[in-house]
This record gives C-alpha cells, structure tokens and sequence, in this order.
C-alpha cells in the first residue's frame, strides 16, 4: 500500500466551504474585475458612481458576500498552506487564532467602509 | 499505486527540475492565492483611508493611484494573478470532482494560455489615458 499523506481533517466541513466559496467567488471576482477595470474605467470612479452602486441592495448584498466568502476562502488557503509546510501543535493553534482575528478584523472593517459607501444608513 | 516510495517532501522547491505540470500548477496556485488574499488586506486598508473622510478624498485617492505607471503595471499583474487563480481553480474542482484526471497536465497547460490571452488583450484597456 501507498504511503499514506494527508493533511485533510475527516468530517470537516472546512475543506467542503473552501471549495463552494471557490465557486461563487470564480463569479464574482471575474464579475468585480470586468465592472471596475473594463465596464467602468479604474482611472473614472468616483465617490458618486461607488456610491450609486453600493446603495443598490443586491450590489451591496453581493460585494458583502464577496468580502465574507474571500476572506474566508484566501485565509483559509493561508492556514491549509502552513499546514502542508508541517505546522503542528501550540504553533498551529497560535497560528490558527492569529488568522481567525484577523479575519473578523478584515471583514468588521470591510462591512464599515462598504457601509461608508452607501446613502443607505 | 501500490509499493511505497519515497516522494520527499512536498515543499523541497529545491527539486523544481524534477517537478511535473501538476506540482506547477500546485506552486502557482499557492503563490496566486498568497498574493491575492494580500491585495485583500491592502485593498480594505486603502479604501478604509480613502473613505475616512469626505467624499473627494476618495475619488481624488483613486484617481491619484491611477495617474502612476507603476499602479497600471501593477493592475496588470493582479489581473494576471486573478485569472490563473480562477482558471485553475476551476481546473482544480474537476480534480477534485474526479473528472478529467487524465488530462489535468493539458488543463494546467490550457490555463496558462488562455490566462496568457486574456492578459494580454487587457493590457491596452489597463494602461489607457495614463
């Protein structure tokens, strides 16, 4: 038999959100690319025209979930890839707690400047 | 695969010139996926600056990044990175669904080309009026 390698935990459902964030997130960064770089030239927005968008519901309803999902999938990846490097123990735990705080720092500060850009509160 | 072997260690980049596409495109997965989730962070910090005051400091923010060279080459890059990140990943969910596992050197290759194509066709729109 093989040897086996394996880095994948049984029963978690990390690996399963890793990969349906993936899916959405294929969409909306193509989506967030093609508005902000060719539908709308970069070197053109304004405070007015993010503002236009962002206060549209579903737009901000989305680029939230795009903030939510993308943290989620890119620390995540950031966490799977020390893990593969042999990152085990008081190490991982430590490390594993510095990267959930600064996913909820990334997505409170997220959630307030999307927020900033909205007419809606 | 029956018998053992020793595979060495993942991570040894020092046997790159023994590597196959898949370890490639395993390489360049890791390297897009790092450099995206810093733009992530960077992305938020700016537009937290940009936003911490009145509404003309942010145009005038965006609007000032885009006057330099340097930030188009850079937004170049970061599609570039984005692209190939998407086109294997959806590559890398076949894998992982099983289908087409015999051909996901040619898929890795298919990736870098199109990746490649979509790049360059961009480029005169990402550098346009600076």
């Amino acid at each position: 038999m093989a040897q086996h390698y394996s880095s994948f935990e049984r029963g978690g459902v990390k690996w399963l959100f890793q990969r349906l964030t993936a899916v959405f997130l294929i969409g909306v960064l193509a989506f967030h690319f093609f508005l902000l770089h060719f539908v709308n030239h970069a070197a053109d927005i304004t405070f007015m025209g993010t503002q236009a968008r962002m206060s549209q519901v579903g737009y901000f309803a989305t680029m939230w979930l795009f903030l939510v999902t993308a943290t989620f999938h890119g620390v995540n990846g950031v966490y799977n890839a020390l893990v593969n490097q042999g990152l085990s123990g008081g190490a991982k735990k430590a490390v594993g707690a510095v990267l959930t705080l600064a996913s909820i720092a990334l997505i409170v500060q997220g959630t307030r400047v999307a927020l900033a850009m909205t007419d809606l509160l | 695969m029956s018998g053992t072997y020793d595979r060495g260690a993942v991570e040894d980049f020092g046997r790159w010139r023994e590597f196959q596409p898949g370890m490639w495109a395993w390489i360049f997965h890791k390297f897009t996926g790092w450099v995206l989730v810093g733009y992530l962070f960077t992305h938020i910090a700016v537009l937290s600056t940009a936003t911490a005051s009145d509404p003309t400091v942010y145009t005038n923010t965006l609007q000032g990044l885009e006057e330099l060279l340097i930030v188009r080459v850079l937004e170049v890059g970061l599609l570039s990175v984005a692209v190939f990140h998407i086109l294997n990943g959806v590559r890398l969910l076949f894998v992982d669904l099983g289908f087409g596992l015999e051909n996901q050197d040619k898929s890795f290759y298919a990736s870098l080309v199109v990746t490649a194509a979509i790049v360059v066709a961009s480029v005169p729109t990402f550098l346009a009026g600076v």
